[in-house]
């Protein structure tokens, strides 16, 4: 490796004029953010699942409509209407091959056996299964950030017992939980969005907690803590800046895991209950139907996928881009 | 150590009981015990819910009921007392019901926690050696593609697709010309991405395993080979001397040639004794665990001696390596004998051979190999369901300490010594990415004991996750306890144990 003069901006002595430096190509110093989104915005996978996460989101939130907003869709989620065919009438293939060429018909995903527009219906599921995602990545998050960073920082008693606490909540089964909850509360999207949150917040303080036990011994913080800061402004101008990958990714993550932990109550029937609904919820709706229409089951169980996997890879690339120790771009 | 294992116990058992305390209150109020009696219309309704609420204490406030649960389960913790965990609402002794339903779920899961594993990391090391590769990039959509999968949604896809479609398929079992030219395109892609290479021997490589998989496919097709599948005593040889070679490169690198003599012998002892050895295990009054069981602690034996006297110098490579010989051998062995009874079972269970429900046909009344090809027939399609995300993240996890190691100083001084690449990647590499690995699959132990809820659901097989979901319903707060105190012990324990083997592993980690 050809040595580099990084420190080429810095006059070397006040009474010389400043030298020209012969390269062929510049030095431009970049703060450790610009690095990160650099990193990012080149990592190919996460890029491309960014753009088609934003599409999908735009399309739930557009096409239905939110909060009283009307949207472009006509047909309505929740009416039950006449049953045309009941079979999907998207069709993206061309004549020759199996198809009517690209058309998008009244009904594009079908109909389910009330007569309900299947394409409303899997948009206003998307829509809910979002809101629970973020809803169990922001609690989760908060949480864990809070815990964790209080027992790394303080150690001592307040680290064992908040570190057994999170032991314990450990070891309770979540669908335990969940069953108890489902039975009490109204079963709404909301309500189990937080539960969720207040389950599945253990490993990142320990990830968190982790993290602050090794840098409340790094200089500096001994720095800013001889400079007379008080403890919270150690803890979130000093350290926490610091735990923002792990943090970030660890988010990402979790709200990827939180859709598909979603679906598997609502299979399981202690899931979001009647009358709200999401995807996980239509195909366990729906796999009775399946031999008669298998759309029914497929579309929202690809929407689910769709998601997942984007977030999943936007949370790999953060990653990378996160990493001090990556050093070569990706192709 | 001991002070270690001590202090984790006993901090365990205060978290246990913390925690079980809280259960124990959830499940109480999860839910009416008393529901289903309370609409019942039989005359004795008034006696059956005296006779409930004596059994489960519900007269009790819930930390008197609790404290009784404790001590039923105390007994537990010394042997000879007898354990008490109560009783279900249907008068069952819930340690009944859990031993059966982990024997279940331990059927269950283990092969698939063992191919997972095996296959997770094979593959995981392989695309950490090809690092942005197509294999590489390829692998890595793939097992993100796993993660992001609903279990319940893929294993309803397997049940409907799958398995209807090879059941038809086995109708009239013959390769279509499509599914041919497809199948040996896919085969190419796959041997040229793994080999690499430059680009002209990745071409050679691409288009002779495509050749070559089109002309077998063929060739089967053609001689009815799908409607009565068999190794052959041929095949079951040629397997074990490859095997034999293959794991000599491996372990000790061909240049070993006592290893490889070693090696080589066992096959060919094994390819002998196969004749003998098929007929034995084939005769259903024979056939039976034990013995099978006994026939491959003889074939150990037998390659361990074969080992230590070809190995000379080398002489624990050459033992290990012949006696996975011997054991691979005879793994071709079963194989044979189970795809012979694959006709005769495909009889009886109407040539419906890829089963959807439950663990086994009823009143199949088969032979000791039919009952064995029912039982994997049965787990075919859970084992796929459960699969997915373990190898998803076993070769997501090995790939990553993989490329850390690889990345290591001591990595660039074995290079830097002249040691062949092999050596540098199995010897120096390798078993060092092995130590996180091992803490994760002790972790993975602990937890699948908890069953596969869905998996389980999905394919109506009655393990612990069943059990569990099916007391909830039913609010049924013995055999949620039972669950939990099993799956919790178990998972403390393991966390342990993973400790105490990454501790042994890694000489710089110290318990304290």
């Amino acid at each position: 490796m050809p040595e580099i003069e990084t420190t080429a901006a810095v006059p070397s002595a006040p009474a010389d004029p400043p030298q020209q430096v012969e390269r062929e190509f510049t030095i431009k110093a970049m703060t450790q953010r610009q690095l990160v989104f650099r990193r990012f915005f080149r990592h190919r996978g996460a890029m491309t699942a960014l753009v088609v996460l934003g599409a999908a989101v735009l399309l739930a939130f557009s096409s239905i409509g939110v909060a009283g907003i009307p949207g472009w869709w006509d047909a309505s989620y929740a009416e039950a209407g006449q049953v045309v065919s009941g079979g999907p009438t998207l069709d993206v293939l061309p004549s020759p091959i199996d198809g009517d060429g690209l058309q998008v018909g009244a009904h594009p995903f079908g109909q389910d056996d009330v007569g309900r527009d299947y394409f409303a219906l899997t948009m206003r599921g998307m829509q809910r299964s979002l809101l629970i995602a973020l809803l169990v990545g922001l609690t989760a998050t908060v949480i864990g950030v809070v815990i964790g960073s209080l027992a790394g920082f303080f150690r001592g008693k307040i680290d064992a017992i908040l570190m057994r606490v999170t032991d314990v909540i450990l070891t309770i089964p979540l669908l335990l939980t969940a069953a108890v909850v489902g039975r009490t509360s109204d079963g709404g999207a909301v309500s189990l969005a937080l539960l969720l949150g207040l389950i599945v917040w253990t490993s990142l303080a320990r990830l968190v907690r982790g993290e602050f036990l090794s840098l409340r011994e790094k200089e500096f913080v001994e720095a800013a803590r001889a400079l007379g800061a008080s403890s919270t402004r150690i803890i979130f101008r000093h350290i926490v800046p610091n735990t923002l990958g792990t943090i970030i990714v660890n988010a990402t993550l979790t709200i990827a895991s939180a859709i598909l932990l979603e679906t598997a109550l609502s299979f399981l029937g202690f899931g979001v209950q009647n009358p709200d609904t999401s995807l996980g919820k239509l195909i366990s709706d729906y796999q009775t139907a399946f031999q008669t229409r298998p759309w029914l089951f497929w579309w929202p169980g690809l929407f689910i996928v769709l998601i997942a996997l984007t977030i999943n890879f936007i949370g790999d690339g953060l990653r990378d881009a996160f990493d001090p120790k990556q050093t070569r771009v990706r192709a | 150590m001991p002070v270690f294992v001590l202090r984790r116990l006993v901090v365990s058992v205060f978290i246990l009981l913390v925690s079980s305390f809280l259960i124990f209150f959830l499940v109480a109020n999860s839910g009416d015990p008393l529901g289903d009696l309370r609409t019942d219309t039989s005359p004795n309704r008034e006696q059956k819910i005296e006779h409930r609420i004596e059994k489960l204490h519900l007269d009790q406030p819930v930390p008197q009921r609790y404290m009784t649960w404790l001590g039923g389960v105390s007994k537990c913790a010394v042997p000879g007392l007898g354990c008490d965990l109560g009783q279900s609402v249907r008068d069952q002794d819930v340690s009944v019901l859990l031993s059966q339903a982990l024997s279940a779920t331990l059927q269950l899961v283990t092969a698939a926690i063992v191919l997972s594993i095996i296959l997770g990391v094979t593959v995981g090391v392989v695309s950490s050696l090809r690092q942005y590769s197509g294999f590489d990039y390829t692998i890595t959509f793939t097992a993100f593609l796993f993660f992001s999968l609903p279990v319940f949604w893929v294993a309803v896809l397997l049940k409907q697709y799958l398995a209807i479609e090879a059941n038809d398929w086995y109708d009239d079992p013959k390769i279509g010309l499509t599914s041919t030219v497809v199948l040996s395109l896919l085969s190419g892609l796959f041997w040229g991405a793994i080999l690499g290479g430059k680009r002209a021997r990745r071409w050679i490589v691409r288009g002779t395993a495509a050749v070559l998989t089109a002309g077998l496919l063929q060739y089967l097709s053609a001689v009815e080979w799908f409607q009565r599948p068999a190794l052959g005593p041929a095949l079951i040889a040629l397997l074990s001397f490859g095997t034999a070679v293959g794991l000599t490169a491996l372990l000790a690198g061909l240049h070993r040639r006592n290893v490889l003599y070693g090696c080589l012998t066992t096959a060919a002892v094994g390819s002998v004794v196969q004749f003998p050895a098929l007929n034995w295990i084939e005769d259903s009054t024979w056939a039976s665990w034990t013995n099978v069981g006994l026939l491959a602690l003889g074939a150990i034996a037998v390659a361990a001696v074969i080992g230590y006297f070809f190995g000379g110098l080398d002489r624990g490579p050459a033992i290990r390596a012949c006696v996975l010989t011997a054991l691979f051998t005879g793994a071709f062995m079963v194989t044979d004998i189970l795809l012979r009874t694959v006709p005769s079972y495909s009889q009886k269970v109407n040539g419906r051979i890829l089963a959807t429900t439950g663990a086994e046909t009823p009143d199949l009344n088969g032979t000791f190999w039919q009952n064995q090809l029912d039982q994997i027939t049965h787990l075919i399609l859970p084992t796929l369901a459960i699969m997915l995300i373990s190898f998803a993240t076993y070769s997501r996890y090995s790939r990553a300490t993989m490329l850390d190691v690889m990345n290591q100083d001591y990595v660039r001084t074995a290079r830097a010594k002249g040691l062949t690449e092999r050596t540098v990647v199995v010897r120096h590499a390798f078993r060092n990415a092995l130590i996180p690995l091992t803490t994760l699959a002790a972790v993975d132990l602990g937890v699948i004991v908890g069953g596969a809820v869905i998996t389980e659901k999905v394919f109506a097989r009655r393990g612990m996750g069943s059990l569990f979901v099916t007391a909830l319903d039913q609010v049924d707060p013995n055999p949620v306890m039972g669950f939990y105190i099993v799956t919790a012990v178990s998972i403390v324990v393991f966390n342990m144990l993973a400790d105490i083997a990454y501790a042994y592993l890694d000489p710089r980690i110290r318990l304290s």
